[in-house]
């Protein structure tokens, strides 16, 4: 990965009736913002499995986004409150794995809110330059090829050492 | 035609290039060859119009040459064209629901500029839609019967008008109405722009249809409280207020208010905005409906001290309509649709202190006006100030609350109409010299700008600049005389205009309410507080629930014609769902993979809809289709991954986020 031409990687995961919504008025809109963002789109929020999440940063994501309804809005009436639960719990995991918790964040946005997509996902990229890349796929070849080392050099020293009789 | 292998995925990706939409800010040539790329893809495409009829065929057409069986399609938002190709695809022999759309317009071309990245990330997304949709399934839509009653919240002019569309349709409609009667800001008003006809001649008789409709459940002093389920079968709980008097009973004789201890009217009178009186049992104007009187009981001798006399019970008589006993009371419903119609507010002047509305009494709000010019109103029709004078020289000050940073930044589309209107009834009633204040004269609509004319011509002032200081006049303190200050900004000075009355042209307002109203139905609201439409042009009566429907000044601010024309749309609607019959539903809901259930019950109390339960000779969780509304949250939570959700299964999912984070 060069430096400098790194672009931050974002997954964002919104339902389909608040968030989704208001990213398609952002565009009637014609707001302009950061193109990092990829959407996904899940009926609810509350569907979003927090290994989805934990998939998404193993696999290259920099940062990973949930929008969903205000509280007291979700359209399946209590789903993001299930969300905001994982949410923390996803925040401390990461925390624990040695994984900025900024790199996770979650948002309420209203069908009506084109404007907070823009500041959102804009706010958001910076806070990932910030940080810079996460790239745990590299990481993950890294300590592969730390373990094949290791364990040529194990066969080695086997190898080496005179086996008892 | 081949016919590929079923286990074979022969994909079809067509990206749009929407004329320039798409085509302009990206580019789709690039895209097409990355895609051509990717395992499983067949073919693909760019057109110009994939949504036009010639796009469909051309998906069509491949589906049968190519042996296509999965179909990707980038180009506008799901939520706009996804159903288009679906059915284009169904048309073609494949399962619908073999067909993806991936969002580049909305989320890609239109709001990013760097041509280069807005490529690399349609290319991202559509990687992502093309691992997903080789792994979907063939599913089928459920079809869901409608129960064929309407509910309509909220009785003025948009109300009514759309209950008797559909009860003359021979549709049951459930009118609701939170004040003891129907009629709304409607009937409170005198004459109508612009043709001057008056407001009660062309109301009341669609009220008394309401009234006497044998398909119309009117409940008037009633309030929705509940509302559960979804379209095509709600729970609605409707609680009705007590009036204290027995509605089947009284026969609107109004011998009870004649007969009520209290031989003068002394309480402020709602319906005239307080400017007239009331006994504590009154009917809230002639001709309400129903016709039905009600007893205030914060007034009322018998609630305050239990020791009346009653003669408003003796009054009554064998009638026996009187209930002081009366309590609240909740009827359950079940409706197939619900119309929304439940208006606006007028912008409250005290928030702009500067006018002096509640400070010098000689300030009045268009609507108070408008009860002073009723011939039914507290002074007969006629304007007499609170000092018991006619004015002399009027000021009308336009946008109060409207087209302003502090309040509210929007139009309030009536105002300078009705202003006018005022201008005109007050000269006709008083001779009075009459000053209209505008930022801007706005009469669009038919009829308007002729109106403007005739009442331009009449011979009135039109001052173009905002009305900056109102204080008492020091010339003439003692008759309430009032001098306003305002910037004449076509002539460039500072004019001080005497007046004797400033009537205050206030804007509508999304009503206090309005956010515990949305809550109740699941709707959106704008930035300016009004419900938000599905679609600003193409939905404009459809709100974001399904099969709730929005009518009237509650969805934003509108004259009387614009109401009608609206509710009669929200009626034709919700009628043509009823008709019908059934909704389809998207088939994303959840299923339980037995095989792998430990029945440890967790997901049953996350149901929102109680829609799981445990099958108790398996030990199984169970979900009940037709109760699931597909939202997932079960499946999110289900610690051994037993739950799977159509259109959105785990491994759907999880391919799509390794597509979309793939870089070109």
């Amino acid at each position: 990965m060069r430096e400098g031409n790194w672009r931050p990687r974002i997954v964002a995961f919104f339902c389909n009736w608040c968030t989704y919504t208001a990213a398609d008025l952002a565009g009637v809109s014609r707001l302009k913002y950061a193109p990092n963002a990829r959407v996904i789109r899940l009926m609810c929020s509350g569907r979003l499995d927090p290994q989805l999440v934990l998939a998404a940063f193993a696999r290259g994501a920099d940062g990973v986004l949930i929008g969903g309804c205000h509280p007291g809005d979700c359209h399946y009436l209590e789903g993001n409150y299930k969300t905001l639960r994982r949410f923390r719990l996803l925040r401390r995991l990461l925390r624990d794995l040695g994984i900025e918790e900024e790199r996770l964040r979650l948002e309420w946005v209203s069908a009506a809110e084109g404007e907070k997509i823009r500041q959102v996902v804009t706010d958001m990229v910076e806070t990932l330059r910030a940080l810079g890349p996460l790239d745990l796929p590299g990481q993950f070849r890294q300590w592969d090829q730390e373990v094949e080392t290791l364990k040529a050099q194990v066969v080695e020293a086997e190898r080496l050492t005179p086996q008892p009789a | 035609m081949r016919t590929p292998r079923p286990d074979q995925v022969r994909i079809g990706f067509y990206i749009c290039h929407c004329g320039t939409n798409i085509a302009g800010a990206l580019d789709v040539g690039e895209v097409v060859n990355h895609v051509a790329g990717l395992p499983g893809v067949a073919l693909a495409r760019d057109y110009k119009y994939l949504c036009s009829d010639p796009g469909q065929e051309l998906i069509q057409h491949d589906i049968r040459d190519h042996g296509l069986n999965r179909i990707v399609v980038a180009a506008c938002s799901p939520l706009m064209h996804e159903r288009t190709f679906r059915r284009a695809v169904e048309e073609a022999g494949l399962n619908p629901f073999y067909c993806h759309m991936v969002n580049i317009r909305e989320h890609d071309a239109w709001v990013h500029t760097d041509r280069q990245e807005a490529t690399a990330k349609a290319k991202a997304l559509a990687t992502g839609a093309v691992r997903r949709v080789a792994l979907h399934k063939p599913l089928e839509t459920k079809k869901v019967p409608i129960h064929g009653e309407v509910l309509v919240v909220g009785g003025g002019i948009a109300g009514i008008h759309a209950a008797l569309i559909l009860a003359d349709a021979g549709k049951r409609v459930y009118l609701v109405e939170r004040e003891p009667t129907i009629g709304g800001h409607m009937a409170r008003f005198d004459k109508t722009f612009p043709t001057l006809d008056c407001a009660a001649c062309i109301l009341t008789p669609k009220m008394s249809a309401v009234g006497a409709h044998p398909n119309i459940t009117l409940w008037t002093y009633s309030e929705v409280t509940q509302v559960e389920g979804y379209v095509g079968n709600f729970n609605v709980t409707v609680t009705r207020k007590p009036r204290y008097v027995i509605e089947d009973a009284c026969t609107g004789c109004l011998q009870c208010i004649e007969a009520c201890i209290y031989h003068d009217a002394r309480f402020p009178d709602e319906f005239n905005l307080g400017l007239g009186k009331r006994k504590p049992i009154h009917l809230p104007f002639p001709q309400a409906t129903p016709p039905v009187v009600l007893i205030d009981p914060g007034t009322c001798i018998e609630f305050k001290t239990g020791k009346c006399k009653k003669t408003c019970v003796e009054a009554c008589a064998d009638r026996r309509a009187i209930d002081f006993q009366q309590r609240e009371e909740t009827r359950q419903i079940q409706v197939g649709t619900i119309i929304i119609a439940t208006g606006f507010q007028t912008f409250d002047p005290r928030r702009i202190p500067y006018y002096g509305y509640g400070v010098f009494p000689t300030v009045y709000t268009a609507l108070e006006v408008e009860r002073l010019l009723n011939a039914a109103g507290p002074t007969g029709g006629e304007v007499i100030l609170r000092n018991g004078k006619p004015p002399q020289r009027v000021g009308i000050v336009h946008c109060v609350g409207s087209r302003d940073e502090n309040t509210n930044r929007y139009c309030s589309r009536v105002c300078c109409l009705y202003s006018l209107k005022l201008a005109h009834l007050i000269k006709e009633h008083t001779g009075a010299e009459v000053y209209n204040f505008y930022i801007d004269i706005r009469t669009p609509g038919k009829g308007m700008e002729e109106f403007y004319n005739r009442v331009a011509e009449e011979g009135m002032h039109l001052v173009r600049g905002k009305v900056a200081d109102v204080y008492p006049d020091p010339a003439d303190p003692a008759n309430g005389r009032l001098m306003l200050q305002v910037e004449d900004t076509l002539m460039g000075r500072i004019l001080k205009v005497p007046v004797d009355m400033l009537v205050l042209s206030v804007g509508l307002e999304p009503r206090a309410d309005t956010q515990e109203v949305r809550r109740k139905f699941n709707l959106c609201c704008g930035p300016e507080g009004f419900f938000l439409e599905r679609h600003p042009k193409l939905a404009p009566v459809s709100s974001y629930a399904e099969g709730v429907f929005l009518a009237g000044c509650c969805q934003g601010p509108k004259d009387i014609p614009d109401t009608v024309a609206q509710a009669g749309a929200a009626a034709a609607q919700a009628l043509a769902l009823i008709v019908r019959g059934y909704t389809e539903q998207e088939p994303n809901t959840a299923y339980v993979r037995e095989e792998d259930c430990s029945g440890c019950k967790s997901c049953i109390p996350l149901c929102p809809y109680t829609a799981i339960s445990l099958a108790a000779d398996k030990q199984k969780a169970f979900i009940n289709e037709a109760l699931c509304k597909g939202c997932g949250v079960c499946v999110a939570a289900c610690p051994s991954g037993s739950i799977g959700q159509n259109l959105f299964e785990d491994e759907q999912l999880l391919s799509e986020v390794e597509g979309v984070l793939t870089y070109a």
